[in-house]
């Protein structure tokens, strides 16, 4: 259990009003608050001891350098990551991905070859490969689904082959709150000798991970989504495939010597960190991780699911209104999507707004996903540890409120 | 910071009545243009069709799918528009876009526009300007024609 009053105290935009009423944030999976610890870490570097990292001698320099790569063993810790130098410092997940799949992807994945990923991916997870596979002449397949629209793994047993070459996989999905079998499906790709790439955005700030149990050879998350700042994000990558690949950006401190002819390659991960890094958000999201443990992960996990189990049934008791997805408790976090059966998910949203209630309407950036339930657009209300049940039960009152005022 | 009483103004009466009994939407069997006019973040489209004869609109029709401010400015659009000439179709495109962009409009603009000014309320709300503006970029997709 966790004390999600006094937890609430710690995030200073939850005593914000919003169109006159208390704040009621309901859009987690698009991006979640800061608590004053990550906020003051960043005012703290700014203030006493902002200075450039690795190439200072000066005071100011080594304790950057050493709050920085503090925040890289925060990281590591909270995934359980095998070193420290597998974490690799980018913006967000998506360059995360796109880091992949310029640096690893145009050199290993070769005409014929498939890539595999889900139906239920976000945009950031499908446009990388799309392009790749339009370069490199390879092919993108998906998951086959079963009737309960979830992974069908039997048939994918039977579809994945030796040309199989990768396989990126969402952990959660942002719009249906899904979790998916990534462990059955890590499983069968290795037996095919496929690299795996785990979008982990919506699964890393909510649930605990430990990417050596995972055993996924690449994982991704942004840092904004877990209590962090926008601007810094995580590729976690095995030591020794990042060691064979070859740099993404090219520049200062992703170098270990230049000659005016040629130059070698820095370690690992500043390899991967071309030019001067974005040190403060990154001991913020260090600050974060630190954060989410003392909280606990587990206890966190547990939070969500019964805010999301307890919202789906509320939901699913207003008449005209229908839930994407599946509905059972084992497989779902934080996240429901819901439309209604004449009320624009546009309109429902600009009302909640008018009660203080912020929730997520649109396609969620997973466009293909939405419009295989029939509809272009959807709402959507994602949790996260400082939300209450009494938030959920606000936003079935402005949902009957939306319905009372299109009657 | 926005009150309440803005929301009542996005979704007024007018509008809401339009939405639900949109005027002009029946498919016209014979019509001279034809465009489809969407929204891709959130999928809204409007399809208009004119019959122009002799430099006037002498039939409309709006059809289109999405969101309560964008399906009612095109119901509102279709009386706006119907029986004008062109020229005066072009100067109530620009007075619509005027209004929501908060400039200055006299009297004749505004009573030419006619019901259609009730969609500005939604000008309080900017993420909702491209919902009440879809229809007219349909019409200024025709009207650039000429």
């Amino acid at each position: 259990m966790i004390n999600t009053e006094k937890i609430r105290k710690d995030f200073p935009i939850l005593s914000e009003k919003v169109n006159g009423n208390d704040l009621v944030y309901l859009d987690n999976a698009a991006t979640s608050h800061k608590p004053k610890e990550v906020i003051n870490s960043l005012v703290e570097y700014y203030e006493k001891y902002n200075s450039n990292v690795h190439r200072g001698v000066h005071t100011l320099s080594i304790k950057a350098t050493d709050e920085f790569e503090k925040a890289r063993k925060s990281v590591q810790k909270f995934i359980n990551a095998k070193n420290s130098n597998e974490i690799i410092f980018t913006r967000n997940a998506s360059e995360s991905l796109n880091l992949i799949a310029y640096s690893w992807g145009k050199e290993n994945i070769k005409s014929g070859d498939e890539i595999f990923i889900t139906p239920f991916e976000h945009h950031s997870n499908i446009v990388p490969w799309q392009m790749l596979c339009k370069e490199n002449e390879a092919i993108l397949r998906y998951f086959p689904i079963d009737n309960n629209g979830d992974i069908d793994i039997d048939k994918f047993s039977k579809e994945i082959s030796n040309k199989t070459k990768m396989v990126s996989i969402t952990h959660m999905s942002n719009v249906l709150g899904t979790v998916l079998p990534i462990d059955k499906i890590i499983e069968l790709a290795k037996k095919y000798n496929a690299t795996t790439v785990v979008d982990a955005c919506q699964s890393v700030p909510h649930m605990p991970v430990d990417v050596q149990k995972i055993d996924s050879d690449f994982l991704c998350f942004s840092g904004h989504k877990m209590l962090g700042p926008t601007g810094i994000g995580v590729l976690h990558g095995k030591e020794d495939i990042l060691n064979n690949m070859s740099p993404f950006l090219y520049g200062g401190d992703m170098i270990s010597s230049v000659t005016y002819e040629d130059s070698k390659w820095n370690d690992l991960p500043y390899k991967f960190e071309a030019g001067t890094p974005n040190i403060a958000d990154s001991i913020g999201l260090g600050v974060a991780c630190e954060y989410l443990s003392n909280v606990g992960m587990d206890n966190i996990w547990e939070h969500e699911m019964e805010l999301g189990q307890y919202a789906v049934d509320q939901i699913s008791k207003l008449e005209n209104f229908q839930i994407l997805g599946n509905k059972s408790k084992e497989l779902r976090g934080g996240v429901v999507s819901f439309i209604h059966d004449s009320i624009h998910p546009h309109d429902i949203g600009s009302l909640l707004d008018g009660f203080g209630i912020a929730i997520r309407t649109g396609h969620h950036c997973a466009m293909p996903l939405v419009r295989s339930y029939g509809v272009v657009a959807a709402s959507r209300a994602s949790f996260y540890l400082y939300n209450k049940k009494e938030e959920i039960d606000k936003l079935i009152d402005g949902l009957k409120k939306v319905e009372e005022f299109f009657k | 910071m926005r009150e309440l009483s803005d929301f009542d103004e996005m979704y007024q009466e007018v509008i809401i009545d339009h939405y639900k009994n949109p005027r002009n939407k029946a498919k016209l069997t014979s019509f001279t243009n034809e465009t489809l006019s969407h929204n891709p973040f959130c999928g809204d489209e409007i399809e208009l069709q004119l019959f122009i004869e002799d430099g006037v609109i002498s039939n409309v029709s709006v059809d289109g799918r999405g969101c309560a401010i964008s399906q009612s400015s095109g119901s509102l659009l279709s009386e706006t528009i119907l029986g004008k000439t062109i020229d005066q179709a072009k100067i109530d495109n620009n007075s619509m876009r005027s209004l929501l962009k908060d400039e200055d409009l006299d009297d004749k603009h505004l009573d030419s526009l006619a019901d259609s000014t009730m969609i500005e309320g939604v000008k309080k709300f900017p993420v909702r300007i491209k919902c009440a503006l879809l229809s007219w970029s349909a019409l200024s997709d025709i009207l650039n024609n000429y």
